[in-house]
């Protein structure tokens, strides 16, 4: 990975480069999208693309993403690979449609006769103090949607890597960007081979807890790591990649061998990907489980203004929480009753739930 | 549009049409002169007229072949295009094989005319599948339900068209009440933006289901497109003269580097909206018998007529092409397969899928218990 070729990038620069790859491979291949010509993007992620490949292969278009996605589609009829650019993850909802309804079904609708293989670029999350509809986590909403491929890279090699294996897919993915990673700098080698989306990473080996995280929170989590192994628990963290569909082979080999999962994301709680992972590793690791599944994730509120985004985003410390309550240790949940009584709803205290 | 001036009807021609609705065949069969029509249509001759006549007297057939299949439980539901025969058919004889149709899912009459079998529109209102034929085989895509998204579909072929340089246009289908979608308005800002061989082909069939057109728009529907900066004709949609000259104009205008056009065909839906509605509960019987008067084929007829063609030999020769399509088309039917367990899960994606492929699996298994249609092992 860090061979004579390789250069230190950011994370953005290296998702450009991937870009830059991509369009000189083939010709098919097309971005698509709001500012990312001679702007280059909000974020500068599609930086002198236009001048190098002309404004026909990267393409400012009209303010509307229903009508971005519905043209990505009918060019992918005639052959074409768009890469669309949404520019911040709360705008892609009017897109929402063409995705689910369109991009997601066609291949299958025309019985694998008409493909789609258009990339969906989403910078997303949280943690840059942004207003509202800049910070949001929807990966839940496409990993539901079958026909859809999700990915998250939560390093600058992994931004380099996937953004290429999502252009050549003939699957469309949803490449999603932590975008409060974008500065992050590290060695990517731009020769890398062009890899497979699906595998998950081993980012950290450990033996006494597996966290499962993807993302931005990879980072956090690498980070949990060495501060758990600093009061004696070991870490192994698994960064998903591939949010669908999820290699569940890697996290069950590691819960069959730490015995206890902790899950964490930004994106609201109810019917996310951790709910989906606690509810697979159950299903196919019961009997190796020390202790049930815990999540460590944000609220199912709305994603708050930018003075309270801290407590809603999962940190070192509420990750740590969440590990010492798989491992039994103290927590902040340990005044709760786990044998209680479940209360009934519409009774007035149904809060004791907890992990 | 705006260059259309009102020809004042020739003796012996009751009929008026509406200022800017351009018509070439009064509903009494007249042909009467249009300055901007009538130049798409030097080729027209008696046999043309003849062939036109047969082709709506077929799409006819097989909707109505449809209406009955499915009120005798063989097709799940059937959406009618009765009374848009001239609509459908103007325009996709207006067609070359290169141009590329993005229809909703009443051009039943169009994709007939594109080569589709009318079984694979069969298999697919009897709930197969949701493709009865394979869009590149026709240029002639998937049918599509959801109201308008199609159209945006169009202008983005339209620009990988432009990109090729191809001489092609593509042309999308929708009814009056997709002009409300945001799609279709989307569209047609793209369209324009990026100057797209496209050709925007609005039935104006009145309905939307129960919704009349009044409630999805205040002024002709083609007066909108001008305000994108896209020209519009408001043609006369059971004139299948009109349609054709129409849509001709404006494929050759597409194929021609001038962008795209957007056509209104003032039509009637003279049946429900689909087999499972009932029009009698939202509309007046006086409207469709007023529309039933300016029926497409009939006026056809008058014209030839009007020709001096033995219209009653002509018309047995089609009803006797009708009869034997439609005895195909039932026997057909019969013969249907329905689709395997497979069909689930092949294509979800066009690369292994792993979780997917488990849940497959698993249904192999558990279909494996019982007499019945099973699953193959490992993925097609």
């Amino acid at each position: 990975m860090t061979g004579a070729a390789a250069e230190n990038l950011t994370f953005g620069k290296a998702i450009n480069a991937g870009l830059r790859a991509a369009l000189a491979d083939d010709p098919a291949v097309l971005l698509m999208g709001e500012d990312i010509g001679q702007l280059g993007g909000v974020f500068r992620i599609t930086d002198g693309l236009q001048d190098e490949f002309g404004e026909d292969r990267v393409v400012d278009t009209p303010l509307a993403e229903s009508g971005i996605m519905g043209t990505a589609v009918g060019l992918a009829y005639r052959g074409y690979r768009p890469v669309v650019e949404i520019q911040f993850d709360g705008f892609v909802y009017p897109s929402f449609d063409q995705i689910v309804s369109q991009v997601a079904k066609l291949h299958h609708r025309t019985h694998g006769a008409v493909t789609m293989p258009i990339t969906i670029r989403i910078p997303f999350g949280g943690g840059i103090g942004s207003p509202e509809h800049h910070s949001e986590s929807p990966e839940a909403y496409f990993v539901h949607t079958a026909g859809l491929r999700v990915v998250s890279p939560s390093t600058p090699q992994e931004g380099f890597d996937l953004i290429r294996a999502a252009v050549a897919s003939n699957d469309p993915v949803v490449y999603l960007e932590p975008k409060r990673r974008y500065h992050d700098k590290a060695p990517v080698d731009l020769t890398a081979p062009l890899r497979p989306l699906g595998p998950a990473a081993l980012a950290a080996q450990g033996s006494d807890v597996t966290l499962v995280t993807y993302g931005p929170l990879v980072k956090t989590c690498l980070q949990a790591a060495e501060a758990a192994a600093a009061d004696g628990a070991s870490l192994e963290v698994i960064d998903l990649r591939s949010l669908s569909p999820i290699d569940f082979g890697l996290i069950e080999s590691s819960v069959r061998k730490t015995g206890r999962l902790v899950i964490a994301h930004e994106a609201s709680r109810t019917g996310g990907l951790g709910a989906e992972i606690a509810a697979t590793v159950t299903e196919r690791c019961f009997h190796w489980l020390e202790h049930p599944p815990v999540r460590v994730t944000g609220f199912d509120i709305p994603y708050p203004p930018a003075k309270l985004e801290h407590h809603h985003v999962p940190d070192l410390d509420r990750i740590l929480d969440g590990v010492d309550r798989a491992l039994g240790r103290p927590n902040s949940l340990d005044s709760l009753d786990p044998f209680a009584a479940p209360v009934p709803l519409g009774s007035t205290s149904d809060h004791t739930s907890g992990a | 549009m705006g260059s259309t001036s009102l020809i004042p009807p020739s003796t012996g021609m009751p009929h008026v049409p509406e200022p800017d609705l351009l018509q070439v065949l009064t509903p009494e069969g007249h042909r009467r002169p249009d300055h901007d029509l009538d130049p798409w249509l030097e080729d027209v001759t008696p046999a043309m007229l003849t062939s036109l006549h047969r082709d709506m007297t077929l799409i006819r057939r097989i909707d109505t072949e449809c209406t009955h299949l499915q009120r005798q439980g063989e097709l799940a539901l059937w959406p009618p295009l009765l009374g848009q025969e001239a609509a459908q058919a103007g325009s996709a004889v207006a067609m070359q094989d290169d141009d590329y149709v993005f229809p909703s899912y009443r051009e039943n009459g169009v994709a007939y005319l594109r080569g589709v079998d009318p079984l694979g529109l069969v298999r697919l209102w009897r709930g197969a599948t949701f493709a009865g034929w394979k869009p590149q085989d026709h240029n002639f895509a998937a049918q599509q339900i959801i109201i308008g998204a199609q159209a945006l579909h169009a202008v983005g072929y339209a620009m990988g068209i432009t990109r090729d340089g191809a001489d092609a246009a593509a042309i999308g289908y929708f009814g009056d009440g997709a002009t409300s979608q945001g799609d279709v308005n989307e569209a047609m800002v793209f369209a324009a933006s990026f100057h797209a061989p496209v050709v925007f082909f609005c039935q104006n069939n009145h309905w939307a289901i129960s919704e009349p057109v009044g409630l999805q728009a205040k002024r002709h529907i083609a007066d909108r497109p001008w305000g994108f900066g896209i020209p519009a004709m408001r043609v006369d949609g059971n004139d299948v003269l009109a349609v054709m000259a129409a849509t001709r104009r404006a494929l050759e205008r597409a194929r021609n580097s001038g962008g795209p056009t957007f056509i209104e065909a003032v039509t009637y839906r003279m049946g429900p909206h689909t087999t499972a509605d009932d029009p009698t509960r939202y509309r007046d019987a006086e409207e469709v018998e007023a529309w039933r008067a300016k029926d497409p084929i009939d006026r056809l007829e008058k014209h030839l007529a009007e020709l001096g063609e033995d219209v009653e030999a002509l018309t047995a020769d089609s009803t006797a092409a009708a009869d034997a399509m439609a005895a195909e088309l039932r026997a057909g039917v019969a013969a249907l397969a329905d689709p395997e367990p497979a069909d689930l899960f092949d294509h979800v994606y066009a690369e292994p899928h792993h979780e997917l492929e488990r849940q497959r699996e698993h249904y192999r298994l558990y279909l494996e218990q019982f007499d019945g249609p099973q699953l193959e092992a490992g993925v097609r």
